[in-house]
């Protein structure tokens, strides 16, 4: 098929709410620069324009070749964990950035898209008879579980974490017994029971901040000046946004840098300030439909493959927004998880738009017989 | 078979799976209606409190100091103004090295070590983004250079404020006071205290009209609310509300007299205050030496305030109305007028003086050591004769004569708006009883009757004396301009026209006639006529055997062993206007010291102007004409004439 012609197929109403989303980002950093395009504006729009025109190259290639080098896709993804677990740059106590001259990348975050397209491959080529069998069900455990511990290692344990989540969740979507995911939900609650007892101890499983800002999320009034702050002061700007907002440009909190962040992890507390209950809610829904259509398109796709494909990126996605939005609710403790089109970042923008290429891809060829 | 079995374990498979991709679509729609609800309940539910907590956090009160009133003199010229005050801040964390831009700083104003030092630890205590004046006051040609310097001065601010200032120097220091640094001391006394005292280094008055017009000078605070961000530092102003400048003070005092007074006295420790005897205005008051009010608004420094606090002429003190002094003969208008109304004696009834008055065996003299001879009320006024004074006083009895006294404005306080006013003394028998534990004696008594022992007065007492001996009205003073004529509201004093009358023609003798103690220093013009008083008050006692060797002369004596010169007058004579009494402390005799002054000074007034020479007798025109040239020079005054003559 002409490759303009299958422009035509692509998930048009997905591809608006991706721009719509975009905007809203363009808004609020524009809003946190004090109302410039520098600093972070332009580079984000440069950025999202660039990578929008990504998603219809990606979408037009086929599904199979995607196919195809998934498994390649996840031994290049390991091997920059690993890269960047020696050479990366430290920043903030952690090595998370491999500097690659163009850009600065960041492997964990791009190999969440090589695991759900390894994942996707493996259960596609994986007889259904086998798909609870023991074995074929420790095979991908150990494909998730080993890139997570490099991660963890790095250390970051709020991305290793969604890794984990994420692949489990592909594992469920897959068809994999029931059984198996409340066995592995007991063993979960034991382990952490584990990490908590480790505290203090010299076989202390976490770094010391982990903890803390575990205790900090568990109480975040306790110390409002010191590493509750963060928490305190997003929570004010959240709430005192009200029903409409103080308006474009008026938040105090986030014009004042009460806030942390402001322009990456906790811009949604901008945009809650300035916009109000209707400005989040509606950021909300426009998110919610992102991932309705997404799941829409997988339940019209007709292979595995482009079926856990599409879940696995969408449920990247999810994850990415929710736990956002309720780490600067306090609902969760704060980890490095960026909102996602909306966060000034090179990093996450580019895997997201990455995986809404394959998911257009998948949506477009999802007739194809492979 | 197999194929078959495969194909319905696929087809089994896919419906798990959608079953479940639907299942995670559920999943993740309940997650996101949990992070709605929540949404909602901050941002709706519990948004008034969170909308009061990012005020709190943004919003900073801060106080707009108001203007200060401004005092002016009689003619509403500004005496005590609030002047632009060049001055340069230091902003901390807009320098990479502080004590580096402070030695820079050194170069272009002088900037000592040691106060640098101070500066660097100031700086330590506070915030980085709080200004710290480094340097206040400074000339402008100071202030222009540095700001040229600007650029090499990374953090250094150039700011213009208002500080006090005061324009005639020391003329006006004991009358206006000065404003100065609030102390915590200040803090304490206010309650409730005003908001704007909190104010780093607020000034306050602290002595004199300022101090005790604060209330009326001060005006209110404005108040500006305030963005801060979260490090504190001001983003914009939100509202503003504007305070109330303090409100102008007009004094009565007269600029031109003032300073020709100060400079009249110069040189000797002394007072004189003139007053006008129809409103009671004072037109006029001084203390020697003063100093100048300006060393005090940005606190004074530790050698300067010692060295007034040393001076044992005491240039702080407002001798005018703090200073209390025996009267000296002064005091005898008080006991003729007494014996008059009381009609003891009579206008030509005759004392004889021999030169001593007896009390059993104690002997009073009269300064003139032969004795004047017989002497009626008149003459004894104009020749000062302590022994018919002494008879007089006998006559009236100590109570009687501080009846007149008080009546006369003595032994109390008037309401003015100076610190520290001294009620001076009239003393009676039951207070030496209750004192020293002894009767009042008799000569006590006699002692009183010439001004010396245990009565006091300042000068601003015996300028009201004269006043109201001068208009027989009960005349108040008044440093504050009021517009409104109270003339009638100075009820006349208990006192006949006669008596009055009698003791101004004695006053008048005391200048005009030649045995007169002041004649020497009468004015010719027969209009600006004078009548006065003198007085040399003891501060020592002169024992028998010195008397009997003679008297030792002031002269010879330590300064502050001399007697206390004092003149006491009002002019014109036919009508007279204006009241005006000087002391010299330790000046030696009031007719020589005293009673000149008081005549250039109430010539000056007469004459709105340096009086012409031809208001001196013949004689005296030399010295007289070199003496105001000099004053006229330092004032600045050469050819000041009032048109109004």
């Amino acid at each position: 098929m002409n490759p303009f012609i299958k422009i035509i197929y692509i998930n048009w109403p997905l591809q608006f709410l991706i721009l719509a989303t975009a905007l809203f980002g363009f808004l609020m950093l524009y809003s946190v620069s004090g109302g410039s395009w520098d600093p972070w504006t332009k580079p984000q729009i440069n950025r999202f324009s660039i990578s929008f025109l990504l998603i219809f190259v990606m979408a037009v290639i086929s599904i199979s070749f995607w196919q195809k080098i998934s498994p390649f896709s996840y031994v290049l993804g390991l091997a920059l964990l690993i890269a960047v677990y020696f050479y990366g740059d430290t920043g903030m106590g952690a090595k998370r950035w491999l500097d690659l001259r163009i850009i600065k990348l960041q492997p964990s975050e791009a190999f969440k898209i090589s695991m759900v397209m390894a994942l996707a491959y493996y259960y596609h080529k994986l007889p259904a008879n086998r798909v609870s069998h023991p074995f074929f069900v420790l095979v991908p455990l150990l494909l998730i579980l080993i890139p997570a511990f490099i991660v963890f290692r790095q250390p970051d344990l709020g991305t290793a974490l969604v890794i984990i989540i994420i692949g489990i969740f592909v594992m469920f979507i897959a068809g994999v017994h029931f059984g198996y995911f409340l066995f592995g939900g007991i063993s979960f609650f034991t382990l952490l029971l584990v990490l908590f007892e480790s505290r203090g101890k010299e076989w202390q499983l976490l770094r010391d901040y982990h903890f803390k800002r575990i205790d900090t999320f568990l109480n975040p009034s306790a110390d409002p000046l010191g590493s509750g702050y963060h928490i305190t002061q997003s929570k004010i700007a959240l709430g005192s946004g009200g029903l409409f907002g103080r308006g474009y440009m008026q938040g105090s909190q986030s014009q004042l840098n009460f806030l942390p962040e402001k322009h990456t992890d906790f811009i949604f507390t901008t945009l809650a300030e300035e916009f109000g209950f209707f400005g989040t809610i509606g950021l909300l829904i426009i998110y919610s439909l992102i991932v309705a259509f997404c799941v829409f398109s997988a339940l019209a796709t007709r292979d595995t493959y482009s079926r856990l494909l599409i879940t696995g990126l969408c449920m990247t996605f999810f994850t990415y927004f929710s736990i956002n939005i309720a780490m600067v609710m306090g609902l969760l403790p704060v980890v490095g998880i960026p909102l996602p089109l909306v966060s000034y970042g090179g990093s996450s923008m580019i895997v997201i738009m990455l995986s809404f290429g394959l998911i257009q891809s998948a949506h477009v060829h999802k007739n194809d017989r492979f | 078979m197999s194929k078959f079995k495969e194909t319905t374990l696929k087809s089994k498979l896919v419906r798990r799976v959608h079953r479940r991709v639907i299942l995670a679509g559920i999943l993740k729609a309940s997650a996101v209606a949990l992070l709605g609800w929540n949404i909602r309940k901050l941002q709706i539910e519990d948004s008034e409190d969170y909308k009061l907590l990012a005020d709190k956090n943004r919003v900073n009160l801060r106080l707009i100091p108001p203007s200060r009133g401004l005092i002016l003199d009689r003619l509403g010229t500004p005496i005590a103004l609030n002047e632009q005050n060049y001055k340069v801040v230091f902003i901390r964390e807009q320098a990479s090295d502080p004590s580096k831009v402070l030695k820079k700083l050194s170069t272009i104003i002088t900037l000592e070590q040691k106060r640098q030092d101070r500066l660097l630890q100031d700086m330590k205590k506070r915030s980085s983004f709080i200004p710290i004046t480094v340097a206040e006051n400074l000339t402008w040609k100071d202030f222009t250079k540095i700001s040229v310097n600007l650029p090499s001065l990374p953090g250094i601010i150039p700011e213009v404020g208002l500080t006090r200032h005061y324009k005639e120097f020391e003329s006006y220091a004991h009358v206006v006071g000065y404003v100065g640094p609030i102390s915590d001391k200040d803090l304490e006394s206010e309650k409730p205290v005003d908001p704007v005292l909190q104010i780093p280094k607020f000034q306050i008055g602290k002595v004199g009209v300022e101090k005790k017009l604060e209330k009326h000078l001060r005006g209110t605070a404005g108040v500006s609310r305030v963005e801060v961000n979260a490090s504190g530092r001001v983003m914009r102003e939100l509202n503003r509300t504007e305070g109330k400048s303090g409100q102008n003070i007009r004094l009565t005092i007269e600029t031109n007299l003032q300073k020709f007074a100060l400079e009249r006295l110069k040189g000797m420790s002394g007072a004189s205050v003139l007053m006008d005897i129809d409103s009671g205005d004072i037109l006029s008051l001084v203390s020697t030496p003063s100093y100048n009010p300006n060393n005090f608004v940005l606190g004074i420094s530790q050698s300067r305030w010692d060295a007034l606090l040393n001076d044992e002429r005491k240039p702080l003190l407002n001798k005018a109305t703090s200073g209390a002094y025996p009267p000296g003969s002064t005091f005898k208008m008080i006991v003729a007028a007494a014996a008059l109304e009381l009609g003891l004696i009579g206008l030509n009834d005759k004392i004889f003086c021999s030169g001593f008055y007896e009390l059993g065996s104690r002997k009073f003299h009269c300064w003139l050591k032969g004795g004047h001879g017989k002497m009626s009320l008149q003459e004894a006024i104009q020749k000062s004769c302590d022994v018919y004074f002494y008879e007089l006083a006998r006559k009236v009895g100590v109570k009687r004569i501080g009846a007149m006294a008080k009546q006369l404005g003595l032994g109390q306080s008037y309401k003015l708006p100076l610190t520290g006013i001294s009620k001076g003394f009239v003393p009676t028998k039951k207070w030496k009883k209750e004192r020293f534990g002894t009767s009042w004696l008799v000569g006590d008594t006699l002692n009183i009757g010439i001004g010396q022992g245990f009565s006091l007065a300042t000068p601003l007492q015996l300028a009201v004396m004269t006043a109201r001996i001068a208009s027989g009205r009960e005349v108040m003073p008044n440093l504050i301009r009021n517009t409104e004529k109270e003339i009638d509201k100075m009820k006349a004093l208990s006192i006949r026209q006669e008596t009055l009358a009698a003791i101004k023609k004695g006053m008048y003798d005391v200048v005009n006639e030649k045995k007169g103690t002041a004649f020497n220093f009468r004015s010719t013009h027969e209009n600006f006529l004078i009548a006065g008083k003198t007085g040399t008050s003891q501060v020592r006692r002169i024992t028998r055997e010195e008397r009997e060797s003679g008297v030792i002369k002031n002269e010879d004596l330590p300064w502050k062993m001399r007697d206390h010169a004092l003149f006491t007058c009002f002019a014109p004579y036919k009508r007279p206007r204006y009241a005006l009494s000087v002391v010299v402390e330790h000046g030696g005799s009031g007719s020589k010291v005293a009673a000149p002054i008081a005549r250039d000074i109430m010539l000056f007034q007469l004459y709105g102007g340096i009086p012409p020479i031809t208001a001196y007798p013949e004689k005296q025109r030399l010295e007289v004409r070199k003496r105001l040239f000099d004053i006229a020079k330092k004032i600045n005054l050469r050819n000041y004439i009032n048109p109004n003559i």
